[in-house]
């Protein structure tokens, strides 16, 4: 059998930091992109400037430049001003930075961007006929997106959400360098030290594409669902 | 004060950019009135439709929806924009419109299509809403269809559903626009048929049509609108047999 030197449990808890780590990223990454999609099309012309330097700012700039940035520069920034308020208001302030919540705000505000792209393309694929029959009906703003765009959009919007998932997914690798202890940096620890990188990189690489797989049957399921109405037609048909 | 005008619409004018497409069109129904809007494309009798219940705003003039005008106000620009959303969406509730290409929403059973409006709208109670669109599917004839998908059905049975729809909100006004063009020929009839039988239960319509003989046979009244304008106006009997306008003479010389 595969032997672990011991690493097992540690590497396990590493697995369930990752997948963590992924589903609240995947969390936050929605709801930034849902409200970057809908300040884009609001036709507000703040919104819409505020949602565009975020998506080219974060789309232009590497992930792993990102994390350092977040990470070591937030820091510094958090204790500049933690002195400036002592200094000024004698306002005692400080927090140390997380590199698990580090980690979660970085990925998600950096997929946050792509899954607001995403959205933007799905939302404007919706037929206008739909959303101008919901409007003739009397319905409310809200209540046209809650019941008629975002089930619509959703349909489109499946195929690129899945994408940006296993990317997303893969990303979290990355926050091992900041000193998460995620599954890669136990194994990278246990390679070191047993100098079998093999043995232990093998393992990670097999949970990663277990969770990628198990994914992409998901959202199989997924876009099964959500097609419901379409695809039963061209069934008939 | 006997029954109140269903809808009464003064001097409607829509400009698009510099383009204008209505030019002061009136229209006054009465309770059970079938108004037939006929003209050639590009006439703006569409474009009228669409401005009774706001999905255009029209640039000037009055909609009185049973007693209750229509306000306005002007945006920044100085744009004319409907000055309150919730009477909008009142308003909108009691003038249920049927399109051209049915807009059943793609994502709902038919059932579903029939009460989303009536209950999330309305406020009727879910259970009320479902037994009301079933009778409703009765009456179009689609009843065994009700847990269908829109993408399900022939265009036919879509646009029996999409007035189902309009039905169950129980609207003062059912506007009606283009409801057979996008339909395949052999399946005018049975969209017509239905039509029809809601003109003699003393529905008030206002339909946007190219069936000459559906104007003429079940409208009470007809517009013949012209680049915006309304050229010819009465009964059917006087718009088809006596008409006054030169346009509407040779507009109807290719179908009699």
């Amino acid at each position: 059998m595969f032997d672990l030197k011991g690493y097992g449990p540690e590497l396990l808890d590493g697995a369930v930091v990752t997948v963590e780590l992924a589903f609240l990223s995947l969390a936050l990454s929605l709801f930034l992109g849902l409200l970057g999609a809908s300040s884009k099309l609001s036709g507000n012309r703040i919104a819409y400037g505020i949602a565009t330097f975020y998506t080219t700012v974060i789309r232009g700039v590497p992930d792993l430049v990102m994390m350092l940035l977040f990470y070591y520069g937030g820091q510094v920034m958090v204790n500049s001003l933690s002195d400036f308020l002592y200094d000024h208001y004698q306002i005692d302030f400080f927090f140390q930075f997380d590199p698990f919540i580090s980690g979660v705000v970085t990925i998600g505000l950096i997929f946050g961007a792509y899954m607001a792209e995403t959205f933007r393309g799905a939302f404007l694929a919706v037929d206008t006929g739909q959303i101008e029959a919901a409007r003739a009906y009397g319905f409310t703003r809200w209540h046209t997106f809650r019941r008629i765009m975002v089930p619509q959009m959703l349909r489109h919007a499946l195929p690129g959400l899945g994408n940006n998932w296993q990317v997303l997914l893969k990303s979290t690798a990355l926050v091992s360098i900041i000193g998460l202890t995620d599954m890669v940096r136990v194994a990278e620890e246990a390679a070191k030290a047993e100098r079998m990188p093999f043995h232990f990189f093998v393992p990670v690489a097999s949970v990663y594409l277990l969770l990628t797989a198990g994914s992409e049957l998901f959202i199989k399921w997924l876009n099964k669902r959500a097609n419901v109405g379409v695809a039963q037609g061209a069934q008939n048909a | 004060m006997a029954d109140q005008a269903p809808l009464i619409c003064r001097d409607i004018t829509k400009t698009f950019d510099q383009l204008e497409v209505l030019k002061g069109v009136s229209l006054e129904t009465r309770k059970g009135d079938v108004v037939s809007l006929i003209g050639s494309s590009g006439s703006g009798k569409s474009t009228f439709l669409r401005c009774i219940n706001l999905l255009e705003t029209p640039t000037s003039g009055d909609i009185i929806v049973h007693g209750d005008p229509i306000r306005f106000t002007n945006n920044r620009k100085g744009e004319r924009i409907p000055a309150d959303n919730k009477q909008v969406e009142q308003i909108r509730s009691k003038l249920s419109m049927v399109f051209q290409s049915f807009n059943l929403w793609s994502h709902m059973t038919v059932l579903e299509n029939i009460i989303e409006a009536p209950v999330h709208a309305l406020k009727v109670p879910k259970k009320e809403a479902i037994e009301r669109a079933e009778a409703y599917l009765q009456k179009v004839g689609i009843y065994e269809r009700k847990d269908y998908y829109p993408a399900q059905m022939s265009g036919g049975q879509q646009q029996r559903a999409a007035i189902a729809r309009a039905l169950a909100m129980e609207p003062e006004v059912m506007l009606f626009d283009e409801p057979t063009s996008a339909l395949d020929p052999e399946l005018v009839g049975e969209v017509l048929r239905v039509m029809q039988s809601l003109a003699e239960e003393g529905r008030t319509m206002i339909v946007v049509t190219h069936e000459m003989a559906f104007a003429r046979d079940v409208s009470s009244q007809v517009l013949f609108l012209h680049q915006g304008v309304i050229e010819e106006q009465g009964t059917p009997e006087k718009v088809f047999d006596h008409p006054d306008s030169e346009r509407m003479k040779q507009f109807l010389a290719p179908n009699f």
